[in-house]
């Protein structure tokens, strides 16, 4: 009762993030909002997985949290450096 | 089905807005409301890879493209009617030939009849590996998986050696992030 519960509310914060990311009218809103639909559709898998009595779904969610994370980092280098290739930080060019 | 009408929304979204930057960052999100569509359906090795391909390493090489190209897209120059119309005439064909499908998970559709159940008689005699999908791809089709590996490193190193060739005089802005796309 208390995961289903649970889920339901990470459901609508997934909503409210969808909503951001259709109308955010900046595209750094759009980037916040998929990252937190990446973070809701983790903490979805845990509950799931304890809903379900199989607690070993809490592995598949450490991996889509690392590869959340190497997704937010390609953005950051993309914004820092302008480029993904490793080019050093002598030779920045901004975007 | 909170999940795919979330999923109809973001399709919008990726269609309407012109900026591909933020097209990016929605198709990763498109990614893991996916995967956590095929989690629900009890998928785990589809959501896996729908997780690290979608969402993990197509947003780098998205990214990467983005770079060689501007960051906004250009508008339509033909009508949309015909596109809009064949989409919808293919979504509609689509729906009434799964109306004819059986049910999610029954005892006697086909999937259920034939060699699953030796399948699942036999896995933990045979291997000893609790996934049954895991056995079958690790153990019982190992050859056919280890050729697949072959084939994919094989095509990583070509595409390796192919974009390198240029490296030396001054276009050293490749293959950084092609590195990245291998490892999958």
């Amino acid at each position: 009762m208390m995961f289903a519960v649970a889920i339901i509310a990470v459901l609508i914060a997934a909503a409210l993030a969808v909503v951001r990311a259709m109308l955010g009218p900046t595209a750094f809103d759009r980037l916040l909002a998929a990252n937190a639909i990446g973070t809701s559709a983790i903490v979805l898998l845990a509950l799931l997985g304890f809903l379900l009595g199989r607690p070993e779904f809490l592995d598949v969610g450490i991996t889509y949290a690392l590869l959340n994370m190497i997704g937010t980092l390609a953005v950051l280098k993309f914004f820092r450096y302008g480029a993904l290739g490793s080019e050093g930080p002598d030779k920045e060019q901004g975007l | 089905m909170v999940l795919l009408t979330l999923m109809a929304l973001i399709t919008l979204a990726i269609v309407r807005v012109r900026n591909l930057f933020a097209v990016v960052a929605l198709t990763g999100a498109f990614s893991f409301l996916m995967a956590s569509v095929m989690m629900v359906l009890d998928a785990v090795d589809v959501a896996m890879t729908e997780a690290s391909v979608g969402a993990g390493i197509s947003t780098v090489l998205m990214l990467g493209a983005l770079y060689l190209t501007k960051s906004r897209e250009a508008p339509p120059r033909f009508s949309q009617v015909i596109p809009v119309v064949v989409a919808v005439g293919v979504g509609a064909v689509l729906v009434y030939g799964s109306l004819e499908l059986p049910g999610f998970g029954l005892a006697d559709t086909p999937v259920n009849t034939h060699v699953g159940e030796a399948y699942i008689q036999r896995v933990m005699y045979d291997a000893d590996i609790p996934n049954v999908v895991t056995a079958v791809l690790a153990s019982y089709r190992g050859y056919d998986t280890l050729g697949e590996t072959a084939v994919i490193f094989t095509a990583g190193i070509g595409v390796l050696l192919l974009l390198s060739r240029g490296r030396g005089e001054d276009s050293q802005a490749d293959g950084g992030e092609e590195g990245g796309g291998d490892a999958s």
